[in-house]
């Protein structure tokens, strides 16, 4: 059991020296994320300013905070739709990993999770250290929000590539999932308050995208972080976005069991 | 080619080429019919959700930077359909990266074309007009609903926009693949200029920090593809720099962003040593 782990923390490390490799990534992405936090961050803060000061429970800083944490956090969890099981389903490499003494599914999601950490140091700082210099942002004084935080966006990462495993697999069915890729992407980063955050939507739009795992990649983190849930309520947040990585990595292991017997390799 | 010349005359025969490259480009992505159909209909989803997220933050306030939902609405559909029709043409340059890593970009050299002009026939996103289709229909939601003073100049601005627009955001993928040659494996750096342009340019440019405004309005000038036009269109007088007469410009905007893609290509392709192969 012990050395069953020692791999699987291994395949984290290996994800994480993969993407050390490329540093040059990591700048790109904090460029992108700073781009993209600067325009999200005037037109947000020219919403408050405009709604006088104070806009379905934000203001100027706490907007700002949500602005700068959720693009602080994009590196971390990677919303998008793609993962290396689409990759390596796509060309046929998984029918090598599904004879190796690992479990697929594990092996996937920790290599993914250890690509998803690096951008810690090299990524999320630097881009709240943007978002600090130029508009400034509301940070909690006490320490429990950043105790909770951590632990809220490490299972926001874990979800992340659990979800983004579970889409890939269907690739055993459908040659080319790419199509739900988009939709994933699309639909994903919308209902997990990427653009624009979950409040300022529609009650009938914020109850959809609670019966989905969405908000727990990214809102459910940033509100932590940020101290808008506190005390009782982040607990419960935590503990929703458990409950979704349970459900999440189940639904990715009864998919593989099932597709492995119906997968089809192309080509000799 | 050139040692060879037809009667006929070489130019027709080299835009022939290309001609039956992009033929059977758009015959290969039709006869897939189903992904034909699955990708134009989650392009159109694209489209939706991010006219969605601009819907959303100014009904939630009524008007943000001197633009009410109404006005945001001809910003939004004239950016958009300026970045779809771009990407259309240039978008899957994005992917040139995975020629970088793999070492395939070696082959497009021993062909007797430009680079760049190969890159751009490889293929061609016809499910974009599925998106560029949302935007035609909120150009017709915006021109109803605004209370426009049809005049010949104002006229002259929707159609310079429409056919400028386009050349604009195709320059912006032509500077994010330049740049590609040094970063590699950074698939977020395209975004910054190319989907990060699309995103500024659906907000009214009031609201940019300054530094954003010389940024997006003469460096990458997406300012041009949807609120300078809009400001001429709605008689609007705009902001600072970003002011209405400033929209007559847009050719000069479109040459200078060309200036810059074509010499950040160029550094680009300078820059690579082949695939060592």
């Amino acid at each position: 059991m012990r050395s069953t782990l020692a791999v699987y923390l291994r395949l984290v490390r290996v994800g994480l020296r993969t993407q050390s490799a490329y540093p040059l990534a990591a700048v790109a992405g904090v460029a992108a994320n700073a781009m993209f936090g600067l325009i999200k961050a005037s037109i947000l803060l020219a919403a408050v300013a405009s709604a006088g000061g104070a806009l379905r429970g934000y203001d100027a800083a706490t907007m700002a905070a949500y602005v700068w944490v959720s693009q602080a956090l994009i590196g971390l969890v990677q919303p998008w739709g793609g993962s290396q099981i689409a990759a390596s389903t796509r060309s046929g490499q998984v029918a090598v990993e599904l004879v190796r003494p690992l479990d697929v599914q594990g092996a996937h999601i920790a290599d993914d999770v250890g690509r998803g950490l690096f951008g810690v140091l090299p990524r999320t700082l630097p881009t709240l250290a943007v978002g600090a210099l130029t508009t400034g942002l509301f940070l909690p004084h006490a320490l429990a929000p950043y105790v909770l935080g951590v632990g809220s966006a490490l299972l926001a990462v874990v979800l992340s590539s659990a979800c983004r495993y579970a889409l890939g697999v269907l690739g055993f069915w459908v040659v080319d999932a790419r199509g739900l890729q988009t939709l994933y992407m699309v639909v994903g980063s919308f209902l997990a308050g990427l653009f624009v955050p979950l409040p300022l939507m529609p009650h009938w739009l914020q109850a959809l995208a609670a019966a989905t795992p969405f908000p727990s990649l990214l809102m459910a983190p940033v509100d932590v972080i940020s101290g808008r849930v506190t005390g009782p309520a982040a607990y419960a947040v935590l503990a929703h976005q458990g409950l979704w990585l349970i459900a999440a990595w189940a639904l990715g292991a009864v998919l593989t069991r099932a597709g492995a017997r119906r997968l089809e390799i192309q080509g000799g | 080619m050139a040692s060879a010349p037809d009667p006929a005359g070489p130019r027709p025969t080299a835009w022939a080429a290309y001609r039956a490259v992009l033929g059977s480009r758009v015959r290969a992505r039709a006869s897939y019919r189903i992904p034909f159909i699955t990708d134009s209909l989650g392009a159109g989803l694209v489209g939706i959700v991010e006219f969605v997220e601009t819907f959303l933050v100014f009904s939630a306030t009524g008007a943000i930077g001197g633009f009410d939902v109404h006005a945001i609405l001809l910003v939004f559909a004239l950016a958009e359909i300026g970045f779809c029709l771009g990407d259309l043409a240039f978008g899957h340059l994005d992917s040139l990266p995975e020629y970088l890593r793999a070492g395939t970009l070696d082959i497009f050299y021993l062909r007797p074309q430009p680079l760049l002009a190969q890159l751009v026939t490889s293929d061609i996103s016809l499910r974009r007009l599925a998106r560029a289709a949302v935007g035609v229909v909120i150009l017709g939601v915006a021109l109803w609903t605004n209370a426009i003073m049809w005049t010949i100049p104002r006229a002259a601005m929707l159609v310079l926009a429409l056919v400028c627009s386009p050349l604009i955001y195709a320059a912006l993928f032509v500077c994010a693949a330049g740049v590609q040659f040094f970063t590699v494996n950074a698939p977020e750096m395209p975004n910054a200029f190319t989907y990060g342009g699309r995103y500024a340019a659906v907000t009214p440019a009031s609201v940019w920090p300054g530094p954003l405004r010389i940024f997006f309005g003469f460096v990458a000038p997406v300012a041009f593809t949807g609120y300078l036009p809009a400001l001429v269109i709605l008689d609007l007088p705009g902001v600072g720099v970003l002011a209405q007469p400033l929209a007559w410009g847009l050719p000069l905007a479109v040459v200078s962003v060309w200036g810059i893609a074509l010499l950040l290509w160029r550094t680009g392709v300078r820059h690579y040593q082949g695939g060592g192969g």
